[in-house]
């Protein structure tokens, strides 16, 4: 019983965890919108779920100490700089910017959702499992 | 803590905005402060920013960060003025490079970015304040 409620607790935080940093990829777009040079990134949330979920419910990750070691799948690692990917931009301004504002802010408000989303899962989540091990009313 | 980040990506944010809006008042500010034609007088001062990771551990975490001011290289307005203290042998006395069209809408751009970094800190703030009540009630 136990474990299964890690199972699904483990897949919530993943989850939040990913939230969490797209939540930081985007204000990092917001905050560079008048930056020169400067190219809109996002997280993708599918891929980068995957992988996490991969390396943590699958195998245990792997400390390498030679290049030649054959690398385990890490929780954390693969998940973060993998999925980030350089948003194609619809009009790019003229000193290499990419960063469309009320695209970011669309996805600021979208990802600030599903964060919210997740941790009302979560909260529900400990509810029924306090409501289990609670006294009998 | 990830959530963190996004406080500090918005304050770098926030910082640099408000150098950008203290440029453009100075700027506007000095819009008529007259000098001779010889040179030495106030030149229109534009901030360069830079993207610049906030924290060593998460490299897309971009922030902002203001590298450097310019001095606006275009001429000074010349004023046909003769009776003026500060005018030259042919009668001219010089004004500021400020464009002051330019700087208005610099500004309105500043302010612009700078509420749309409140509202990333605060949503920011929100998320925070629900996942810290998670387990309450």
């Amino acid at each position: 019983m136990l474990s299964k409620l890690d199972l699904e607790l483990r897949f919530m935080q993943t989850a939040l965890g990913l939230r969490a940093r797209r939540q930081e990829v985007i204000a990092a777009n917001l905050a560079n919108s008048d930056t020169p040079n400067y190219k809109a990134r996002d997280l993708d949330f599918n891929a980068a779920l995957q992988s996490a979920l991969g390396g943590s419910m699958g195998s245990i990750g792997l400390t390498t100490t030679s290049a030649s070691h054959i690398s385990g799948l890490s929780a954390s690692g693969g998940a973060g700089s993998a999925a980030l990917k350089y948003r194609a931009s619809l009009q790019p301004s003229l000193d290499g910017n990419t960063v469309d504002s009320d695209v970011e802010r669309a996805g600021f408000a979208d990802n600030a959702m599903h964060y919210q989303f997740l941790l009302e899962s979560m909260s529900s989540a400990f509810h029924k499992m306090s409501l289990a091990v609670g006294p009998d009313k | 803590m990830s959530m963190t980040n996004v406080f500090y990506i918005a304050a770098s944010a926030l910082t640099a905005q408000s150098m950008r809006l203290n440029a453009v008042a100075s700027n506007l500010a000095n819009a008529d402060s007259a000098h001779s034609s010889t040179g030495g007088g106030y030149k229109a001062k534009q901030v360069v920013f830079q993207a610049t990771p906030v924290a060593g551990s998460s490299p897309w975490a971009q922030g902002v960060r203001m590298t450097q001011v310019v001095e606006d290289r275009r001429p000074d307005r010349l004023v046909y003025d003769p009776h003026s203290p500060l005018a030259d042998a042919k009668g001219y006395v010089a004004y500021p490079n400020v464009d002051v069209v330019e700087e208005m809408v610099n500004m309105i751009s500043a302010s612009r970015s700078y509420q749309t970094n409140v509202e990333v800190m605060s949503t920011a703030k929100d998320l925070m304040q629900r996942t810290l009540g998670l387990l309450q009630g």
